[in-house]
C-alpha cells in the first residue's frame, strides 16, 4: 500500500504545528460532522506494486487479443512506427498540463502548431484546432459552428456510422436542436432525398467519407446541393483515405472532422482516440477548442502561444463557443509524429495497401461466392451480403478459430476492413476459411 | 526552433512499409491537392522532438502547484499496465466473451469510484472534465424531460465556479442564473434562496469550492435546490481534497463528475486525454449514457439504460486513462485515498502557513487541498502584478501557480502543492516565493521582464489574436 506521500510522521507533526494545529482532522473542522466517513471507504486495502502488477496483468490476459484484425467501423488496427510510442512516452510530454505558460511549454506548443498545419494539409482546409475528443464529438460540435438565427436545423447522412450519429443526437438534445438524418440508397446517401430534404431553416448537412459502408461519396454533388440549399457543407473524413482522396476543401466542405486514431493510435478498446477539426478563414472564429498561433517574444523571437481565446469557456462562461477544456493534446501530438514519420509517401503507400488489399479481400469473397451488398467504389471497407444471423456467426467463429477478427455485423451484413497489416497470405487463409463455412 | 517543415530535404525518409503484395488498386478519381508533409529521415525526426521535449515543464520536471489542476505525481506503474498489449490491441467492437477482463477493469472502477462519490452508477464515457459536466447535466435535463416538467430552464452557477460551468450549462440549453457568493467565498444563502424557483433546473457546485474553502452549508444548499425541485450537480474538480473523508453524495448532491487526470493521478498529456467519470444516484442511473458495464453471474457485458441520453462519444470513453486510474486506485485502497486527500490539505495548509508572513491570503485558513493569494496590495504598492510574480517564478525553473482565477479574486495566485510534494521541496518553493515578494519592492523591473532565462521571453499574445498565424505556409 502506498499514496505517493513522501511525508514522515516527524514532519507532519512539524507541519501541524506551523500551521497552528493539533491534528490532520481539525483541517476539515468545516465539514459538518455528520457526514464524515466514520470508518472510512469500504474498499480493499491497498496493494504494493508487485501485487497490483500481477492484478493488472491478469485482468489483461483475460482479454483475448487477435493476431489478424479485418475489423473496423470506427477503430482501425493500422500499423504504428517505434518512433511514435518512444517520442510521445517522454515523461515531460506525457506530465505536462495545457500550455498556460508558454514561455515553459513552447515543445508542445510547436508540435500542436506542427498538428494544425498537418491536418490543414490533409483535408486541404485553412485551419485546424488543437483537438477534441473524438471523431463522433467533432462532428457534433460542427453543428452550432453553422447554425444562426434562421438556420436552426442540422442534417446528417443514414450512411454515417450509427455511434456518430448517435452522439449527434445527444449533443442536439442538449442544444435543443433539430436533427435530421437524410436516407440512404444502395449504401450511398440519397442525393434526390436530400434536395427534398434541405429547406430554408438548414443549417448544415454531414456527410461521412468514406461512409460507414466504406463506399465513396459523390461528396462535391452533395456538397452542391447543400450549398444551394444555403446549408454550410461537413465532412467527416478518415486521415488515411485523404492521402488518396480528393480533398474535402476540392469537394467544397466548409468544416472537415474526423477521428485521427489511424494517424498512429491503438484501438485501445475504443480510447483515447482524437478528434481533428478543420475549417475555411471564414469560420475560424467559431471553432471549439484550443488553436494555437505563431507569434513573436519581446525580444523579436518567433514563438507559440495558446490563442482566440475570446471564444472559450475560461474568458467567455455562458457565451463561449463550447465548453471543451480539456482535450487529447497528447494523441495529437501522437499523430503529428505519425504524420512526420509516414511523410506524404509513406501516407500514401498506405492508403495505396489499404485500399488495394480491401479490393482483393472483396474480389476473393466474390469469387467464392459472398455478393457484395453495395455497387459504389469504395476504399478499405466494403459490406457482404449475409442475410442470415447464423450464417454470419459461423463464418465469424471459423476465422476466430484461425485467430483472426472477422469483420462487424451491420445489418444484412458483414463489414469488413483491410488494412496494411494484412498479408496476402491471411487474405487468401480468410477466403478459404469463409469458403468452407459457405460450402459446409 | 526550426519547424519539422524546414528540417530534413527532400527525398529523407523512414523505410516502414512493405511493397504491396496484391494488384494495386486505383480509383477513378484521385486526390490532385499537394500534402506537404515533413521529409526528415528517423535520426532528424527524433532529434527535432527530443529538442521540443526540452522545451516543455512537466510535472517530472519540478513543482506544479497549478490550482484546480491538481498536478500529483503520475506514478510509473500506472502508465506500465496501461500499455499491456492486452489492454492497447483490444479493438472495441470485438465479441464481448474476448473482452472479459477489460470490461471487469470497468466494472472494477466503477464500483470503487461509486464507493469514492457516494454514488450508484458510474460512466466512463465522457472524455474530460468539461465533457463529465455536460452528461451530468444532460442527466438532470432527461429527468425533468421525463417527468414533463419543461419548465426548469434554468441553472444555477456562482460566481466562483470555473469557466466549464456556465458553458456547460449553455451548452444543454440552459439560461445561467450566476450567484454572488458571500465574504467566506461559500454560497451566499440567501441569494440562493431568492434564486430558486419552479424554474430552477439545478445548481452545478464545486466543494470545496474554487477558493479552497469547503463550505460549511452544503447540507442546507442541497436541501435548498431539493426542496425548489432541482438537482444537484458535483464538479468533482477538487476531489482531491476530500475523497475518502467525506463523500459528494452524502453532501447531498445527485450527480458528480470527477477528472481522472486530476484526483486518480492520471497524467495530463499536455491537456488530454484525461478521462471524465460521471456518478449518479440511483434514480438517475436509468438516464445514463450508453453502454453501461454490468456483470452478470460472473460474466461482464454492456447494457443500455432504459431512457439513455444517448452516447456521449464513441465506444466506452478513454480506455487506457481508466486503466492507470484503476491501477492507481487498487495501490491506494481504502486508508491509501484519504491519506492522500489529508496530506493534500496538509500540504497547502502548511505553504499557506509559511506564505502569509509574506502574502496577503483572499481568505483565511485553513484551507483545503489549494489556496488564494491576492496580490492586490503588492501590487498597488510595487507596481509588480501576479503575472510579474508569476513569470518570474519561470527563472527559477519553477511552474507558477494558476493565475487570475477564480475571477472573484483579484491579482489571485491560486496554490495547489499536492499530497506527493515533500517538506523539504515546499520549504524551498516558499523561500523563492518570498524572495520574489521582497523583489517587487527592491527590483521590480526585473519581474516586469521577467522571465529572462526561458526559450523564449514573454509573447505578444495581443499580436498573436489579431494576425492569427495558425499553420506554417509551404511555398507554392
Amino acid at each position: 500500500m502506498g499514496s505517493y506521500v513522501p511525508t514522515t510522521a516527524a514532519e507532519r507533526e512539524q507541519m501541524l504545528s506551523k500551521i497552528g494545529v493539533e491534528s490532520m482532522e481539525e483541517l476539515y473542522a468545516a465539514v459538518p460532522r455528520e457526514m464524515l466517513l466514520q470508518d472510512g471507504l469500504d474498499l480493499p486495502a491497498g496493494l504494493s506494486e508487485l501485487e497490483v502488477r500481477e492484478r493488472m496483468t491478469a485482468l489483461a490476459e483475460k482479454n483475448r487479443v487477435f493476431r489478424t484484425v479485418l475489423r473496423g467501423a470506427g477503430s482501425y488496427r493500422h500499423f504504428i512506427p517505434a518512433v511514435v510510442k518512444s517520442v510521445t512516452s517522454r515523461e515531460e510530454l506525457v506530465t505536462c498540463y495545457t500550455p498556460y505558460q508558454a514561455e515553459i511549454s513552447q515543445g508542445v506548443l510547436q508540435g500542436t502548431f506542427e498538428f494544425q498545419t498537418m491536418i490543414c494539409e490533409l483535408t486541404g482546409m485553412d485551419v485546424a484546432n488543437a483537438s477534441h475528443y473524438d471523431g463522433a464529438t467533432a462532428a457534433a460540435e460542427t453543428i452550432p459552428m453553422c447554425k444562426d438565427r434562421k438556420r436552426t436545423v442540422a442534417y446528417v447522412s443514414a450512411a454515417t456510422n450509427p455511434q456518430v450519429i448517435e452522439v449527434m443526437k445527444t449533443y442536439c438534445f442538449a442544444s435543443n436542436t433539430e436533427l435530421h438524418v437524410v436516407p440512404a440508397k444502395d449504401g450511398r446517401t440519397d442525393a434526390e432525398a436530400l434536395k427534398a430534404a434541405l429547406g430554408a431553416d438548414a443549417a448544415c448537412f454531414y456527410l461521412q467519407q468514406p461512409n460507414f459502408f466504406g463506399q465513396i461519396e459523390d461528396a462535391a454533388l452533395l456538397g452542391e446541393i447543400a450549398h444551394a440549399a444555403g446549408a454550410k457543407f461537413v465532412m467527416g473524413v478518415n486521415p488515411i483515405a485523404c492521402a488518396l482522396l480528393p480533398t474535402p476543401r476540392e469537394l467544397g466542405a466548409d468544416i472537415a472532422v474526423g477521428d485521427g486514431q489511424p494517424l498512429g493510435l491503438d484501438t485501445a478498446f475504443g480510447g483515447p482516440y482524437l478528434g481533428f477539426m478543420a475549417t475555411t478563414g471564414a469560420l475560424m472564429r467559431k471553432l471549439p477548442g484550443r488553436i494555437v498561433g505563431q507569434t513573436k517574444d519581446v525580444d523579436g523571437k518567433t514563438g507559440y502561444v495558446l490563442t482566440l481565446s475570446a471564444r472559450e469557456q475560461h474568458i467567455r462562461r455562458e457565451k463561449a463557443s463550447s465548453n471543451i477544456c480539456s482535450n487529447q493534446a497528447l494523441c495529437a501530438f501522437t499523430a503529428g509524429v505519425y504524420l512526420a514519420a509516414m511523410g506524404e509517401a509513406g501516407m500514401k503507400q498506405c492508403a495505396r495497401l489499404c485500399i488495394s488489399k480491401a479490393h482483393y479481400l472483396a474480389a476473393g469473397l466474390e469469387k467464392i461466392g459472398c455478393r457484395l451488398k453495395y455497387s459504389g467504389e469504395f476504399f478499405h471497407e466494403f459490406v457482404t451480403e449475409t442475410a442470415c444471423p447464423d450464417c454470419r456467426r459461423r463464418i465469424l467463429d471459423a476465422l476466430a478459430e484461425k485467430d483472426i477478427l472477422g469483420g462487424a455485423e451491420v445489418d444484412g451484413g458483414i463489414l469488413w476492413c483491410v488494412t496494411e497489416l494484412v498479408s496476402k497470405e491471411k487474405l487468401d487463409e480468410t477466403i478459404a476459411t469463409v469458403k468452407e463455412v459457405l460450402h459446409a | 526552433m526550426k519547424l519539422i517543415f524546414e528540417q530534413g530535404a527532400e527525398g529523407h525518409c523512414l523505410h516502414l512499409l512493405p511493397a504491396c503484395d496484391v494488384p494495386e488498386y486505383q480509383l477513378s478519381a484521385e486526390r490532385t491537392a499537394p500534402l506537404h508533409l515533413p521529409h526528415v529521415s528517423e535520426n532528424e525526426l527524433t532529434r527535432h522532438y527530443t529538442a521540443l521535449c526540452r522545451q516543455i515543464h512537466g510535472v517530472n520536471d519540478g513543482f506544479y502547484p497549478l490550482g484546480s489542476c491538481t498536478m500529483k505525481y503520475n506514478p510509473k506503474i500506472d502508465e506500465e499496465m496501461a500499455s499491456l498489449p492486452g489492454f492497447t490491441k483490444l479493438h472495441p467492437l470485438q465479441p464481448e466473451e474476448t473482452a472479459q477482463g477489460a470490461l471487469e477493469a470497468l466494472h472494477i472502477l466503477g464500483t470503487e469510484l461509486g464507493e469514492v462519490f457516494g454514488m450508484d452508477a458510474v460512466t466512463f464515457q465522457p472524455a474530460a472534465g468539461a465533457h463529465g459536466e455536460f452528461t451530468g447535466v444532460l442527466l438532470i435535463k432527461a429527468y425533468h424531460t421525463d417527468r414533463g416538467d419543461t419548465a426548469r430552464t434554468k441553472i444555477i452557477v456562482p460566481d466562483s465556479a470555473h469557466g466549464t460551468n456556465p458553458a456547460t450549462a449553455a451548452m444543454c440549453g440552459y439560461q445561467v442564473v450566476n450567484i454572488a457568493s458571500n465574504d467566506k467565498g461559500g454560497v451566499d444563502l440567501d441569494a440562493l434562496r431568492a434564486a430558486v424557483g419552479p424554474d430552477t433546473a439545478g445548481l452545478m457546485l464545486t466543494n470545496p469550492n474554487t477558493v479552497g474553502l469547503f463550505d460549511p452549508n452544503i447540507l442546507e444548499i442541497t436541501k435548498i435546490v431539493h426542496n425548489a425541485g432541482g438537482l444537484c450537480y458535483y464538479d468533482g474538480a477538487n476531489l482531491n481534497a476530500v475523497m475518502g473523508v467525506v463523500r459528494p453524495g452524502d453532501m447531498g448532491f445527485d450527480c458528480i463528475h470527477s477528472n481522472l487526470h486530476k484526483t486518480f493521478a492520471t497524467p495530463h498529456g499536455g491537456g488530454g486525454p484525461g478521462a471524465g467519470a460521471v456518478g449518479c444516484k440511483a434514480f438517475l442511473r436509468k438516464y445514463m449514457p450508453g453502454p453501461l458495464v454490468v456483470e452478470q453471474s460472473g460474466k461482464f457485458g454492456f447494457e443500455y439504460p432504459e431512457k439513455s441520453i444517448g452516447r456521449v462519444k464513441l465506444f466506452y470513453g478513454n480506455f487506457t486513462v481508466c486503466v492507470k486510474a484503476l491501477t492507481y486506485v487498487c495501490t491506494l485502497g481504502k486508508e491509501g485515498i484519504s491519506e492522500a486527500a489529508k496530506n493534500a490539505v496538509l500540504n497547502a495548509n502548511y505553504m499557506m502557513a509559511c506564505l502569509k508572513e509574506k502574502f496577503d491570503m483572499a481568505y483565511d485558513g485553513p484551507c483545503m487541498h489549494e489556496f488564494v493569494m491576492s496580490l492586490t496590495r503588492l501590487h498597488h504598492e510595487t507596481g509588480v502584478s501576479a503575472l510579474d510574480i508569476a513569470k518570474g517564478m519561470l527563472d527559477f525553473d519553477l511552474h507558477p501557480p494558476t493565475m487570475y482565477f477564480p475571477l472573484i479574486v483579484h491579482e489571485a495566485l491560486m496554490v495547489e502543492p499536492c499530497e506527493t510534494e515533500s517538506k523539504q521541496l515546499m520549504d524551498e518553493v516558499c523561500g523563492i516565493y518570498c524572495r520574489l515578494y521582497d523583489m517587487a519592492y527592491t527590483d521590480p523591473g526585473a519581474l516586469h521582464t521577467a522571465p529572462h532565462t526561458t526559450p523564449v521571453r514573454r509573447l505578444d499574445e495581443v499580436g498573436a489574436a489579431r494576425n492569427p498565424v495558425l499553420r506554417y505556409r509551404f511555398e507554392a
